[in-house]
C-alpha cells in the first residue's frame, strides 16, 4: 500500500510529489503515461516558462526537467508507459503498463491528469472532412517532439496560448501563417503572447469572425472566415476566402477528469473539473486534484503552486487524517466565471486561502470584491481584467470562516 | 480468369463476397478506395431496420424482413458490435397517430414480429426524455444498432480468409464483353471475369452503362449527423424515429453500439461525392431532433458527418441479371438492414443464371477480435503477460491499446490510414477525436507497415498528415 499515488506526472503530479516528500511522505508513486515525466511540458520547446517560480525564463522542457532533479534522490518511485484506467472510491488503482496490468492501493491520492483540447466537433464547423485540421497541440507535438511539419499555409483558428505559440512556431519553421481567427471579441490568450507571436510576424489578428466553411476532399485546400455578430452568428456579406492547406483548432482546453468522474468524485460544471475545498481536496476524502485537471491555468507557475498545495494536503491527510466539519462555500457572482476552490474547510489550518478565478470580459480599472451577501469582506483593486487571464487573489483564512457562502464578484472601478 | 469480379467493396459487396467465398468461385473484389466500407456503408444512421417502412411486396419489405435475424446471427459469429435496443417511431398529432396505424400494418403485412402501438404514457416509460407532446408510438423490438463498417470489414475479411481477392485503389474505368466474359480495366491493371457483380454505390449507373443500356440513375442524397459524446448515450435507449412530414422524413435519435448518441439524418439531393455538412442543415437537424427529445445537449457534440445515400430512380431495391452482369444497385435505406437477405438473394440469382455453386469443403465462418476494454481484470492481466503490448494504451478515450492496433495492421485486409486503424479497432473514435492517439497511430503504422510516416494518409489517398521538414 502506497501513501500516495499521484496520477500523471505532468508539472501538477511533479510539484504534489516533491510537496508531499517535503512534508515527510516517503511511499510515494508517480503513474505517467507517457514515457517521459513532464506532460505537455515537453513539447513546449519555447521559453517563458517559470517566471514566478523560479525567477528565471526556461522552456517548457527545462521548467519540468528542474522539478525531475529536484526528486531525483527522494525516492519517489516513478512508473512510465503505465496508464490508469479505473480509480475506486475507496483508494483502489487499475492500472495497464506494458510491465502488466495490476491494482495498487493507495492511502490517499492525487489527480493530475491535465487538459486535453476541444476539437473540431466540439464547435460544429461545417464543410468537408480532409486532412490538415489539427488541434494546435497535435501539431505541436508532430513539430516539436517528432520533427515533421504540420502543413505550408496556415491559419489558426481561437487565439488561445497554444495556437498563438504555433502561429510563431510554424512561422519559424517556414510555414506562412496566413491569420489568426478569434470569435470573440478578444483574444483568448496572454498579452504578451499576441504581441510575441502574431504582431511580432505580422500575422492578422480577427477578432469576432470564425470559420464557417472547411473544403477540400482529401487535404484541406480552403477555408471560408466570416465576421460573427454579438450572438456569434456569422454575418452576410463579410466572407473571406483563405487558400490554406493547414488549421489549427485553438479552442479551448477542457479538464480530462474520466478518472474522476468514474471514482464518482462530484464535478463543478463550471470548470469541468472536481468541487476542491482550499487544500484541493476533492469530495472524496484523501483524494486530491490539482492543476489543469481543477480548472485551466494560463501559467505552469501556478500550477505548479496550487499542486505542491495539494500533495501538502496529502501528507497532513496520511499524517494526522482528514479535517473534517463545516465549510464555507464560495460562488461566483457577477462577472466570474467561477472559483477555485469551491469550498473551505471552516476549521483549516492555513493562515490564507488562494482564490483563482476568470471574469466573464474584459475590464479596465477594476475591482474584486469578497463579500457575503450585504457584508464586503475584502476589495482587490485590479488595472486590467481579461477572461484570457486567470486572476488570483490571497485572503485571511479567518476573515472568510465565520460565513456560510462566500461571492467573488468583478466590476469597474 | 476470375470466375466473379464484385465491383464496390461496401456493405453489399462485401455481403456477396463473403456469400460466394463459400463457393469454390475464384473472386475478386474491386474497390476504388484505399480501404472498404468508404462509401454509404461508413456514414448512415448505423440502424437494423425491423421492416415495417418499406411497401408490401417490394424487394426492400421482404429482404430488409428476412435480414434482420441473419443479420445478428452473422454480427454474432465475426465478432461484429451489434446491440437489439428496439425502435420507436413517435406520433404528435391524429394525423400522425394514422400513420402509426399504417406503419403498423404495413409491418405486420411484411411479416415484422412483435410490432405493438403504445400510448404516450407506454413512451415516456420506456424513453422518459421523450417530449411531452409525444400522442403515440410504434414499437418495433427487432430493430438494432450495429456498427456497418466493421460489419463490412468483417465479411471482406472473412472472405478473403476463404480466398478472395480484395483490390484496393481499383477504380474500375473500362469493362469490355467477350465471349465468355468480361475484360475490365481496373486501378491502371486488366483483368477477365466470367461474371461480374455491379455493387458500386453511388456509381453503379456508371458501372451498369459500360456494359449494358441506360436503365437507371443514382440520385445521390446527403444526410448530415451529429454524434455526441458518451455523455449523452443514455439521453435515448431506442432507436426514436419520426413520421414523415412537409418538412421531411423527420430525424432520428439514437443510441449508438459504442455507447455515443447520433442525430440525424436530413435529406438533400447532392453530388456523388459531396459528404460535407452546412450550418443551416445541421441546425435543421437539431431543431427536428429536439421535437423528439428536447434534452439532448448538441454542446456535447464530438463530430458532424455526411454519408451519400445511392437512392435511385427505382422505386425498390435493383437486383437484377442481364448476361452474366448482375447489378446490385439503388441499395438505399434499408440497404445495411437488408445486406445479408441481399447477398443471400444474388447468390440465388446467381445459380440461376448458369454461374456453377459448389461448396467448399472448408469455409471458415467466424472470425475473432481482442477488444482490450470489454475484458473483465483477469482477462486483461493474462493478455499483457502474453503480449505487452496490450499493456500500452495508445488512445486514452476509447482505452485501445497498441497490441490492438498492431492487430489490426495485420488483418487479411491492410489498413494504411489512420482512419482505417479508427474503423478497426476504434481508436481515434473518442472524444478527443484523435488529438493525442493520431501522432501515435502514425508512428505505429509507419513502423508496421515499413514506411515513412509522410506515407501515412489520414482518409482517402492523397489525405496526407504531415510532411518532411525543409532545412
Amino acid at each position: 500500500m502506497y501513501d500516495l499515488a499521484i496520477i500523471g506526472g505532468g508539472p501538477a503530479g511533479l510539484a504534489a510529489a516533491y510537496s508531499a516528500y517535503e512534508k515527510g511522505l516517503r511511499n510515494i508513486i508517480i503513474l505517467e503515461r507517457d514515457k517521459e515525466l513532464g506532460g505537455i511540458l515537453n513539447q513546449c520547446i519555447h521559453n517563458g516558462f517559470g517566471l514566478h517560480r523560479f525567477k528565471e525564463e526556461l522552456s517548457g522542457p527545462e521548467y519540468a526537467h528542474r522539478y525531475i532533479e529536484m526528486l531525483r534522490d527522494t525516492g519517489v518511485e516513478v512508473r512510465l508507459d503505465t496508464m490508469v484506467l479505473q480509480v475506486t472510491p475507496d483508494k483502489k488503482i487499475f492500472l495497464d503498463s506494458p510491465s502488466g496490468y495490476a491494482c495498487i492501493e493507495a492511502k490517499s491520492i492525487v489527480l493530475s491528469m491535465g487538459c486535453r483540447e476541444r476539437t473540431r466537433g466540439a464547435i460544429s464547423i461545417p464543410g468537408s472532412r480532409p486532412s490538415g485540421v489539427f488541434t494546435a497541440g497535435a501539431a505541436q507535438r508532430y513539430m516539436n517532439m517528432e520533427g515533421l511539419m504540420a502543413g505550408k499555409r496556415v491559419v489558426i483558428l481561437g487565439s488561445g496560448d497554444i495556437g498563438l505559440i504555433m502561429a510563431r512556431r510554424m512561422t519559424l519553421e517556414g510555414a506562412k501563417v496566413l491569420a489568426c481567427v478569434e470569435v470573440m471579441p478578444y483574444s483568448g490568450g496572454l498579452t504578451r503572447n499576441i504581441v510575441q507571436c502574431l504582431n511580432d510576424f505580422d500575422i492578422p489578428l480577427y477578432l469576432s469572425h470564425t470559420v464557417t466553411e472547411i473544403r477540400g476532399d482529401r487535404r484541406l485546400e480552403g477555408l471560408t472566415v466570416m465576421q460573427v455578430d454579438e450572438n456569434r452568428r456569422p454575418i452576410p456579406g463579410t466572407e473571406m476566402e483563405f487558400d490554406c492547406d493547414t488549421l489549427l483548432l485553438s479552442v479551448g482546453l477542457i479538464p480530462e477528469n474520466e478518472l474522476t468522474r468514474g471514482a464518482g468524485i462530484e464535478m463543478d460544471p463550471r470548470t469541468n473539473g472536481a468541487y476542491v475545498f482550499e487544500n484541493m481536496e476533492t469530495s472524496i476524502e484523501g483524494v486530491f486534484a490539482c492543476g489543469n485537471v481543477v480548472h485551466v491555468h494560463d501559467l505552469v507557475d501556478f500550477v505548479s503552486d496550487e499542486s505542491a498545495r495539494a500533495g501538502a494536503a496529502a501528507a497532513e491527510y496520511v499524517q494526522n487524517g482528514a479535517v473534517k466539519g463545516e465549510f464555507v462555500r464560495l460562488v461566483n457572482g457577477a462577472d466570474v466565471g467561477y472559483t477555485v476552490p469551491q469550498k473551505m474547510h471552516r476549521d483549516t489550518k492555513a493562515d490564507k486561502i488562494d482564490i483563482f478565478f476568470r471574469v466573464r470580459s474584459v475590464f479596465g480599472k477594476s475591482q474584486v470584491v469578497v463579500s457575503s451577501g450585504d457584508t464586503e469582506i475584502q476589495v482587490f483593486k485590479r488595472p486590467y481584467m481579461a477572461p484570457g487571464e486567470m486572476q488570483h487573489i490571497v485572503i485571511a483564512a479567518d476573515k472568510l470562516r465565520d460565513f456560510d457562502t462566500i461571492t467573488v464578484t468583478a466590476k469597474e472601478a | 480468369m476470375y470466375d466473379v469480379a464484385i465491383i464496390g467493396c461496401g456493405v453489399s459487396g462485401a455481403s456477396i463476397a463473403y456469400r460466394l467465398s463459400e463457393f469454390d468461385l475464384k473472386t475478386v473484389v474491386l474497390e476504388k478506395e484505399n480501404d472498404v466500407a468508404m462509401g454509404a456503408t461508413r456514414a448512415n444512421s448505423a440502424i437494423i431496420h425491423a421492416g415495417y417502412d418499406p411497401e408490401e411486396g417490394t424487394l426492400m419489405a421482404k429482404l430488409n424482413v428476412r435480414s434482420v435475424d441473419m443479420t445478428a446471427q452473422l454480427c454474432k459469429k465475426l465478432s461484429v458490435p451489434y446491440a437489439q435496443i428496439g425502435s420507436l417511431v413517435l406520433a404528435f398529432s391524429a394525423e400522425e397517430d394514422a400513420h402509426v396505424q399504417k406503419l403498423y400494418d404495413r409491418g405486420v403485412a411484411n411479416g415484422v414480429p412483435g410490432l405493438r402501438i403504445l400510448s404516450a404514457d407506454e413512451v415516456h416509460e420506456m424513453e422518459p426524455n421523450a417530449a411531452d407532446t409525444v400522442t403515440s408510438a410504434l414499437y418495433a423490438p427487432t430493430a438494432a444498432v450495429i456498427n456497418p463498417w466493421e460489419y463490412a470489414l468483417a465479411l471482406a475479411e472473412t472472405a478473403v480468409v476463404n480466398g478472395v481477392e480484395v483490390r484496393l485503389n481499383a477504380a474500375v474505368t473500362a469493362i469490355e464483353k467477350f465471349d465468355g466474359g468480361y475484360r475490365l480495366t481496373a486501378g491502371g491493371e486488366t483483368l477477365e471475369a466470367r461474371y461480374i457483380v455491379n455493387a458500386a454505390g453511388v456509381e453503379a449507373a456508371l458501372i451498369h452503362d459500360m456494359v449494358l443500356p441506360h436503365t437507371f440513375d443514382i440520385t445521390p442524397n446527403k444526410g448530415e449527423y451529429y454524434l455526441l459524446d458518451k455523455s449523452e448515450g443514455t439521453r435515448a435507449t431506442h432507436v426514436v424515429f419520426q413520421c414523415p412530414s412537409k418538412v421531411g422524413k423527420g430525424v432520428l435519435v439514437s443510441p449508438t453500439v459504442h455507447g455515443n448518441l447520433i442525430v440525424g439524418p436530413n435529406a438533400v439531393p447532392c453530388a456523388a461525392q459531396d459528404t460535407s455538412t452546412t450550418a443551416d442543415d445541421l441546425a435543421f437537424v437539431r431543431t427536428m431532433a429536439a421535437k423528439s427529445i428536447p434534452s439532448v445537449d448538441f454542446r456535447q457534440n464530438i463530430r458532424n458527418f455526411a454519408g451519400v445515400r445511392p437512392n435511385s430512380t427505382s422505386d425498390d431495391f435493383i437486383l437484377e441479371c442481364h448476361d452474366g452482369f448482375f447489378d446490385v444497385a439503388g441499395i438505399k435505406s434499408p440497404g445495411l438492414a437488408s445486406a445479408a437477405a441481399i447477398a443471400e438473394y444474388v447468390e440465388n440469382l446467381m445459380a440461376d443464371n448458369g454461374v456453377p455453386m459448389h461448396k467448399k469443403e472448408r469455409f471458415v465462418d467466424t472470425r475473432e477480435q481482442v477488444r482490450f476494454k470489454s475484458l473483465p481484470h483477469q482477462e486483461r492481466e493474462a493478455l499483457v503477460k502474453e503480449n505487452p503490448l496490450y499493456g500500452r494504451v495508445i488512445c486514452r478515450c476509447e482505452t485501445v491499446t497498441e497490441g490492438e492496433i498492431v492487430d489490426a495492421i495485420h488483418r487479411p485486409i491492410t489498413p494504411r490510414t489512420v482512419d482505417g486503424i479508427k474503423r478497426r479497432c476504434e481508436a481515434g473514435l473518442g472524444r478527443c477525436q484523435g488529438g493525442f492517439c493520431g501522432p501515435r497511430v502514425v508512428e505505429i503504422l509507419a513502423r508496421e507497415l515499413g514506411c515513412s510516416r509522410q506515407d501515412i494518409d489520414k482518409d482517402k489517398t492523397g489525405s496526407y498528415i504531415v510532411r518532411e521538414r525543409e532545412d
